[in-house]
Formats: structure tokens, C-alpha cells, sequence
């Protein structure tokens, strides 16, 4: 089973799209598209795997150990600090709509249309 | 379009995205298979100069205008957050109340809160050794001082969170880094070049710019995190609409 | 200083002046903080100035940041790469920035106090993403800069915390925007675990070399294409894309949309060009003919969609963003054609157009500044006082019809003439969708400033947002517009004039676009060898049959704004209307779910096009 952990990522992205489409709650939206975020980085984590290997840190370990891919570490470092930070983002502004709106349900924000 | 055409026109389009998933999968390499071409020379690279643990050395050295880009959203997140959770023209701040906390709570977090600091600037201190590193770290820093309002109240928190040295900090830790990559610039090496002693690897003062700019991602992510906490803590405790009791 | 060394300070300098804004912002007084943030602006303006000026118009200037310059073809770093057009849509953005910083001089109501300095070190942030996502050469850098013009955009958009619309627009902006900027991740993914490398460049050549080992074309790389530029084409608003777009732009200060449809959306278009070119355009990507077909195809329903929704807005600001996707889905068309004399035109056209739409939205906001409202049909004829914002505002619908000389109708001429040769009726879209946002602003220009026509009847069947009712965005409602308020979208309306008038600048966007499409070029002296010299650039100036779709557009708006403001308000509308039009608005729903649905649905039709045409 060697293609299953990218069947995994995908899963994770259409679950979190679907969520986005459905959710009747803003809170819970931007949670799925924290969810769809996460395929990346199962996907990239996958792709950087190498069996039997360790990870990419020689304090103590001999340099010539096998070790996973540390670029996809390092990207999915900087994914995560940039997803955690646009959800901050996205939050207030959730805030912000609840306190003028009344209601956090997507369906009923119909202010801009047409 | 009714809540139904939707979910069928998003099923049929999901259905096609998914086949074209499985397909690209099937020709990816296998899972776990020994190519990585970009990861190896990152190896090298990353003891070349000295780094342990090379991830910090491809955050920091090899790939770190990424990081400056990264580290300019949160800073941008941060001024953002100011931003859209200001004070409103129809709202003021009322008083965070004490709140009862059972005594055995107080004295976990009186215990765990240096513990955590501790924890948070080993981390950070470390990052170039080994695992963890100025975002894991500053997160940490950031959570110990949290566990005041956790174990305690909001009032406990704001005595012991210098918001407004943060705020500074924040925006100075930022601004460091882009100049951190004027030195190298300077030297004729290029943008964020590591060209600082590089020192004995495996110890503290090894990797050369790597240490310098990891304790500054430190600094800005923990005075950052805090900063963003305390602005959604504010909306949550103090903020009120003018009107409601005060 | 090095030229290579002008990449990296133009990201850098307005990243330090966004942290020294910051830091002051809250101590210095407002004329302070203004002209600090002016300064910072204007030296980015002079870098990049140096930088355009610097880079040979058929070559590229190449920094390899950190020192890690490749050997063997190989390096561990991340590049950033000048030519024309990536250095010249970067002083765009500069340039727009330093004009906003300055019609915000005296506009803006900024918080002071504590959040004194926050707005322009956010513009600041803004400028250093935008020119960072021009400039890089690396498809993961290119992810993050993308996030970061992304993240800042959000919080700009989201400002005027006050009203629930501007909040709506900035979330459905940052969920689509974000999700979007996921699925690219996900692409770079599937190349980084295809080719091992994350250079534009590099992964290019490993898709080539893959190819080339006997490998065929397979579904891999189509999914990796479509996933990876569904970012930018989110980003630039592309059909069926594009509904965020209006309602971020609607709701958002006026200065920012400026910035937002003057030049970020643009840089969507470049990013789909850039990344095909240099990554998908070899024997290792997809063949020509099948992406050209596919993003004629979605250019084309994006400038039709575009232009449909523009006309019946009352909304100025949404009708002036409607207009933005119209012409997004303009210069997509002239930068699907995949030739150097499409993308020339595009560019002239970038340029013309950023002056125009910036102006018409800096006129906007003098309107909101005076009256609190930006709705055509509340405002009939309240605006005849001011004169001068009516002449500059009917200059700026003239220019965006099309109207020779300005810098849109040369661009508009040389795509044009382009996509002619790829397909006879491509032209007739170019005039139809300049004649259309062209005549309705047109239209509500002479409303507006000239009182023309009988008040519009209230349409009770038309699901519309009115303009009424918005925040003012100022301190003191009713005075006298402030006269940077007038001379910015002056100077940005010359600026649009002198694209079309000055032929060194459509001389060397010309040259600039052969450069662009010259692959190996790019290969060769990213990755540290001797370039050929590019093709020949195309010619990029004014001829006959240019001058004259160019007055026929012209012609066609005020012959529709005409006609639109004379007509009897209570008359029917016409049968036509009600079956194009009618369900085309019901589909702008303004709920998020459907957005994500479209965006799926977007994708899906990539995937089944290019599938098929392989």
C-alpha cells in the first residue's frame, strides 16, 4: 500500500472542502479550511518519508545515518505557522461579523449580492 | 442555488477532483522510497555549515527568505488582529472580574508556569541542535505565560504580561531579521547569507547566522502569540458594547 | 551596489519600514507617521526604479539569496529573478503604493493612539508580498508571498469594523483566497515529490529531463498544473473563480481597492503565465494547444461574466470591481495566446489599466468622503458641484472603454491584434467588455457629476446591492475634498496617458515579453549558464485597425450610457435582459458554500479539459 498516505491527504482535502461547502457555521468553516490545510501536510511529510530513516538531526547520530527529507519538515514548519496565523485572521474577523451581525450562519450573511 | 444544487453540484465537481487524486497518487513515488535529491544536498549543506539539526539550517540558512516571508505574516497577522479587533466606536472595557479558583489549581500553575518558560527558552536556545527551534519555542513561552489566566484569571495574566514591551518586541523582532540579511548583503555574500563565525559543530555557538536568527524568530513568535491572545482575550473578558452593564 | 543585490533590498526595505512604522507609529504624531511612510514607499520606488533600469530588456537580473548559488544545476536556496515584466509589475505595485500613501494623507480617519501607524506599516507588508511574489523564482517562496499579500489583504479589506458588509467581503476573500493558496501547496507537493526540487527553473528542467528519459505525459502533471495555479487564478478572479472579488473590493477602504484592482489581482495573471511558462511549458509539461484552448476558454467567460455584472450595478464600487474582472479576463486572454505580442499587450494593458482603475476608485472614495454613499442612483446629480472629480471621473470611464490615446487602448490594441490571429471573433470581446464597463461607468459618471436622465426607478426583482448607507471614511464629512484626494487620480490618469503616448514604454514591455516566453533564456541563466539571445520582440504600438476598435469601443459606451440614462424610468426591462442577466446575479448569492462549490466545480472543468485535449 504504498500510494496510501497520499490517498490520505486527498481524503483529508475533500473532507475539509466539503465542510467549507456545507458548514451553516463560520466558526466551523474556517476550522475546515484548517482541515483542508492539513492535507498538505500529510501530503508533504508522505513525500519526504524514507523507510527504515530517522529524523534529520545530528546531535546525536552519526552523519552518515539515514535520515527523512528535512526540506519538507522545514516547509511544513513555515505551512503551519502560516496557517495558524491566517486562522487568527479569519477569527476576528468572525468576531467582529457576530457582534454586528447577530449570527455566525453563512447562509443568512446576504448583505453583498447580485 | 438552493443548499441541494449545491451539495450536487459540489458532489459531481468532488467526484471528479478525487478520481484525479487517485490517479496522481498511483504515479507518485512510493511511499518511503530512498529519492530525495533536494533532502540530501540539504544534508550536506546543513553540516557544511556547522547545523545539527538541519531543518533549522533549511528554515534559517538554506531556505530562510521563506521564513522572512513566514515570520512577515505573523507580523502582519499580529498588526491585523490590532486592527480588526479595536475597539469599536460603540464599545468600552469594563474590568476583568476575579475569579474563585481552587487553591490546588493556583499552586499547578505557580509550579508549571517557570516550568514551561524553562522548557520554552531551552527550546528556543536549542534550535539548532536540536529538535525544536524559535517557533516551537516562542509558542511555548507563550503558553507558560497563559497558564496564569488557565489556573488563575485574566486580572493575574495582566500583571504578568508586559503587552505593550511585547508589542515592541514583536515588531523589533521582525524588523531584525529583514536586517539581519543586510550584514551579508554588506559582505558581498548575497541577501541572508551565513557568513558569522560558524564555530564547533554540536555546540551552542555553532551554525553561524542560523542561532542568531532562530532566538529572533523566537522573540517574535512568543511576544507575537501572546500579542494575538491578548487581543482575543480582550474581546472575550473586557470588551463590552457600550450600554450593557459595566 | 550590484544589481542582483536590488531583488532582495526591494523586498526588504518596505519589511524594515513596516516594523519601524510600527514601532514609532504610536509615538509620532499623524503628519509624521504620513511622511515616514511616504519616505519608505518612495525609496522602494527608487529601488526598484534602479532595478527596471538595470535589467537588460532582453535579459533577467538573478539572485540566488543566502549566497547558495547552484552548482551543477543544482542548489539548495531560493532564487529570485528580474526580467522586464516581473521588475516592472513590482514598480507598479511600488509605485501604486507610494500614491495610496499619499491620497491618504488627509483621507484616512486612522486610529491613533495605540494603532497609530498600523494601517500604512500593513500597507507596507502588502507592497513586500506583492513584490516578493513578482520576483521570486522559487514555487514554494512564491506560496508564501502569495500568503502574505494574502494575510495583510484580509485585515485591509476587513477594516471598517463598524459595518458587518466590509467583514463579510474580507472573510469570503480570505476562505476562498486561502483555499485556494492550499490547493497550490498540495500541487507544489506533487512536483516536489515528481521532480525533487522547488525551483521554477529546476523543477522545469526535471520535468523535461523526465520526459526525456521515455517517460510519457501523464495525469500527475495535470493535477499538479491545475492545482498548483489554482491559486493564482483565484487570486486574479478567473471565472467561476471570481466571487470574491466584488465583494472584497465593494466593501473594502478606498485606498486599499486601489491597490487590490490595480495591480494584486494583475498578479494573479502573471503568476498562471510565469509558472506555466517556466515550469509546464517544456516537452516534460503539457502540450501548448491544449492550455492555450483552456485558459482562452476561461479567459473569455471570465471578461464576459465580468462585463455582464458590471453593467447593471448601481453600487459603484462593485461596479468598478465587476469592471476589474472583466479586464482580468482581457489580459488572461492576451496571456493565454502563449505568444510574446499577446503577453506585450497584456502588459501595456496591466499598466493602462492600473492607472485607470486606481484614479476611478480614488474618485470613488471623494464621493464616499462627501456624501456617505457610493450608490448611483441615491447620488443622482447630488455630485454636479464638483466639477473637477466629474471631469477626471468621465476621463477615467473614457480610458477604461478603451479611448485612443491612453495606455488601456494601446494595450487593448496590441492583444487584440494578437488574438486575432488565433481567432477572428477574440477581437469582438475586446469590444464588447470595454464598450460595457466602459459605458456603465460612463453612465453612472454622468448620473452622478452631470444629474443627466431621469432617477432610475426602484426594480424590485433585481437582487442588488445599493451603495447606501456606507461608513464615511473620513474625519469631518462634507468639506471640500482634500486636494491630494484630487491630484493622485489626476497623476494616475497621466500616468495611464503617457502608457499609450510614450512608445519606450510599450518598446520595452515588448521586449520584456519576448524575454518572458524565452524559456531556455530563463532555464540557462537561472541555473548558471550562458543564455541565447531571445526571439525578437513583437511590435507594441498603435495601427490603424488598433485606433479604430478602439474608437468603436469608445463609441459603443457612450452610445450605451446614452442610451441608458435617457431611457424612461418606469419602462420594462426587455426580455433579453431577463434571461442573460437576471439568473447570471441570482448566482452571486454572497454565501460562502457556494463560492467553495464554484471553486470545485472550476477545478473539475480544468481537469476534464486538459484531459481531454491530451
Amino acid at each position: 500500500m504504498s500510494v496510501f498516505p497520499y490517498l490520505v491527504a486527498g481524503w483529508i482535502l475533500l473532507a475539509g472542502l466539503y465542510g467549507l461547502v456545507t458548514s451553516r457555521n463560520l466558526v466551523q468553516a474556517v476550522g475546515c479550511l484548517a482541515v483542508a490545510q492539513s492535507s498538505t501536510y500529510v501530503l508533504l511529510l508522505a513525500v519526504g518519508y524514507r523507510s527504515g530513516a530517522t529524523a534529520p538531526v545530528f546531535s546525536d547520530l552519526p552523519t552518515d545515518a539515514p535520515v527523512v527529507d528535512p526540506v519538507v519538515q522545514a516547509l511544513v514548519l513555515t505551512d503551519i505557522v502560516v496557517g495558524a496565523t491566517v486562522t487568527a485572521l479569519l477569527l476576528s474577523l468572525v468576531i467582529q461579523l457576530r457582534k454586528r451581525h447577530g449570527t455566525v450562519d453563512p447562509e443568512e450573511l446576504t448583505g453583498l449580492r447580485g | 442555488m438552493s443548499r441541494t444544487a449545491r451539495l450536487r453540484l459540489f458532489l459531481a465537481a468532488a467526484a471528479v477532483l478525487a478520481a484525479a487524486l487517485i490517479t496522481a497518487a498511483t504515479e507518485l513515488p512510493g511511499f518511503g522510497g530512498h529519492h530525495h535529491p533536494y533532502g540530501e544536498r540539504a544534508v550536506a549543506a546543513g553540516l557544511a555549515r556547522q547545523t545539527a539539526n538541519i531543518i533549522s539550517s533549511v528554515n534559517f540558512d538554506q531556505r530562510a527568505f521563506d521564513t522572512l516571508g513566514e515570520e512577515s505574516i505573523l507580523f502582519g497577522s499580529v498588526l491585523g488582529a490590532a486592527i480588526l479587533l479595536r475597539l469599536a466606536r460603540d464599545e468600552g472595557k469594563r474590568r476583568a472580574a476575579a475569579e474563585p479558583v481552587l487553591p490546588t489549581t493556583r499552586l499547578f500553575g505557580a509550579t508549571l508556569l517557570p516550568v514551561t518558560l524553562l522548557v520554552g527558552g531551552y527550546l528556543v536556545a536549542h534550535g539548532q541542535l536540536s529538535p525544536g527551534g524559535g517557533f516551537q519555542g516562542g509558542v511555548a513561552l507563550a503558553t507558560a505565560l497563559h497558564l496564569a489566566y488557565v489556573a488563575a484569571d485574566y486580572r493575574v495574566l495582566k500583571r504578568i504580561r508586559p503587552l505593550a514591551a511585547l508589542d515592541v518586541a514583536d515588531a523589533l523582532a521582525a524588523g531584525t531579521y529583514a536586517a539581519l540579511g543586510l550584514i551579508g548583503l554588506a559582505q558581498g555574500a548575497g541577501y541572508l547569507a551565513n557568513t558569522l563565525p560558524l564555530g564547533t559543530f554540536n555546540q551552542m555557538s555553532s551554525s553561524g547566522l542560523v542561532a542568531v536568527i532562530n532566538a529572533a524568530v523566537g522573540v517574535e513568535v512568543a511576544s507575537g502569540v501572546v500579542v494575538l491572545l491578548a487581543h482575543f482575550l480582550d474581546q472575550a473578558v473586557e470588551i463590552v458594547h457600550n450600554g450593557e452593564n459595566r | 551596489m550590484n544589481t542582483a543585490d536590488l531583488l532582495p533590498l526591494a523586498v526588504a526595505v518596505p519589511l524594515l519600514g513596516a516594523a519601524v512604522l510600527a514601532v514609532t507609529g504610536r509615538r509620532l504624531p499623524r503628519p509624521g507617521r504620513d511622511a515616514l511612510a511616504t519616505a519608505w514607499a518612495a525609496a522602494d520606488v527608487a529601488c526598484l526604479t534602479l532595478l527596471w533600469a538595470r535589467t537588460a530588456p532582453d535579459g533577467r537580473a538573478v539572485s540566488w539569496l543566502g549566497g547558495w548559488s547552484p552548482r551543477g544545476g543544482h542548489s539548495v536556496g531560493v532564487v529570485l529573478v528580474a526580467d522586464r515584466l516581473g521588475a516592472g509589475l513590482a514598480l507598479l505595485a511600488a509605485v501604486l503604493v507610494l500614491a495610496v500613501v499619499c491620497y491618504a494623507w488627509r483621507y484616512f480617519d486612522e486610529p491613533s493612539g495605540e494603532h497609530g501607524g498600523v494601517f500604512p506599516a500593513l500597507l507596507l507588508l502588502f507592497e513586500a508580498g506583492m513584490v516578493g511574489f513578482a520576483l521570486t523564482g522559487d514555487l514554494f517562496d512564491a506560496f508564501v508571498f502569495f500568503e502574505l499579500m494574502g494575510a495583510v489583504a484580509y485585515a485591509l479589506t476587513g477594516y471598517r469594523i463598524e459595518d458587518e458588509r466590509p467583514l463579510q467581503g474580507a472573510l469570503a476573500f480570505g476562505l476562498v483566497n486561502s483555499a485556494a493558496a492550499y490547493l497550490s501547496l498540495l500541487g507544489i507537493g506533487l512536483l516536489y515529490a515528481r521532480t525533487g526540487e522547488l525551483g521554477l527553473a529546476q523543477i522545469g528542467a526535471a520535468l523535461d529531463q523526465h520526459a526525456a528519459a521515455g517517460h510519457g505525459r501523464d495525469a500527475l502533471v495535470v493535477v499538479a498544473f491545475v492545482l498548483v495555479l489554482a491559486g493564482p487564478l483565484v487570486k486574479a478572479a478567473t471565472a467561476p473563480f471570481h466571487f470574491w472579488l466584488p465583494d472584497a473590493h465593494a466593501v473594502a477602504p478606498s485606498p486599499v481597492c486601489m491597490l487590490l484592482s490595480g495591480v494584486m489581482v494583475e498578479l494573479g495573471v502573471y503568476g498562471v503565465a510565469r509558472i506555466h511558462r517556466v515550469v509546464f511549458a517544456g516537452a516534460g509539461g503539457l502540450p501548448d494547444d491544449a492550455v492555450r484552448d483552456t485558459l482562452l476558454a476561461a479567459g473569455v467567460l471570465t471578461a464576459l461574466v465580468g462585463a455582464v455584472m458590471c453593467w447593471p450595478q448601481r453600487h459603484l464600487k462593485r461596479m468598478l470591481a465587476f469592471s476589474t474582472v472583466g479586464h482580468i479576463g482581457l489580459f488572461l486572454i492576451g496571456a493565454a495566446l502563449l505568444d510574446p505580442a499577446g503577453l506585450a499587450g497584456s502588459a501595456v494593458y496591466v499598466a493602462g489599466h492600473a492607472g485607470a482603475k486606481a484614479a476611478l476608485f480614488g474618485l470613488t472614495g471623494v464621493l464616499l468622503d462627501r456624501y456617505g454613499s457610493v450608490d448611483e442612483h441615491g447620488l443622482h446629480g447630488r455630485a454636479r458641484e464638483l466639477r473637477l472629480t466629474g471631469l477626471l471621473f468621465v476621463i477615467g470611464a473614457l480610458a477604461l472603454a478603451g479611448l485612443p490615446p491612453f495606455g488601456t487602448g494601446l494595450g487593448k490594441a496590441v492583444a487584440e491584434e494578437a488574438a486575432g490571429h488565433w481567432g477572428g471573433w477574440l477581437p469582438a470581446v475586446f469590444v464588447l467588455v470595454s464598450a460595457l464597463t466602459g459605458g456603465a461607468v460612463l453612465r453612472a459618471g454622468l448620473r452622478v457629476f452631470g444629474g443627466l436622465g431621469a432617477r432610475p426607478a426602484e426594480d424590485p426583482e433585481a437582487a442588488a446591492t445599493t451603495g447606501e448607507g456606507e461608513e464615511p471614511e473620513i474625519r469631518e464629512p462634507g468639506r471640500r475634498p482634500p486636494v491630494p484626494m484630487l491630484l493622485v487620480p489626476a497623476l494616475l490618469l497621466a500616468g495611464c496617458l503617457a502608457v499609450g503616448v510614450l512608445p519606450g514604454v510599450g518598446r520595452a514591455l515588448a521586449a520584456g515579453a519576448a524575454a518572458f516566453t524565452d524559456r531556455d533564456g530563463y532555464l540557462a541563466q537561472t541555473l548558471g549558464g550562458a543564455p541565447a539571445p531571445a526571439g525578437a520582440a513583437p511590435e507594441a504600438w498603435w495601427t490603424v485597425p488598433g485606433v479604430l476598435l478602439g474608437l468603436l469601443s469608445t463609441l459603443l459606451a457612450v452610445g450605451l450610457a446614452t442610451a441608458a440614462v435617457r431611457r424612461a424610468p418606469g419602462r420594462d426591462t426587455s426580455g433579453l435582459f431577463r434571461v442573460t442577466v437576471l439568473p447570471l446575479r441570482r448566482l452571486h448569492s454572497g454565501l460562502l458554500g457556494d463560492y467553495i462549490a464554484w471553486l470545485t466545480v472550476g477545478l473539475a472543468a480544468m481537469l476534464a479539459a486538459l484531459t481531454a485535449q491530451l
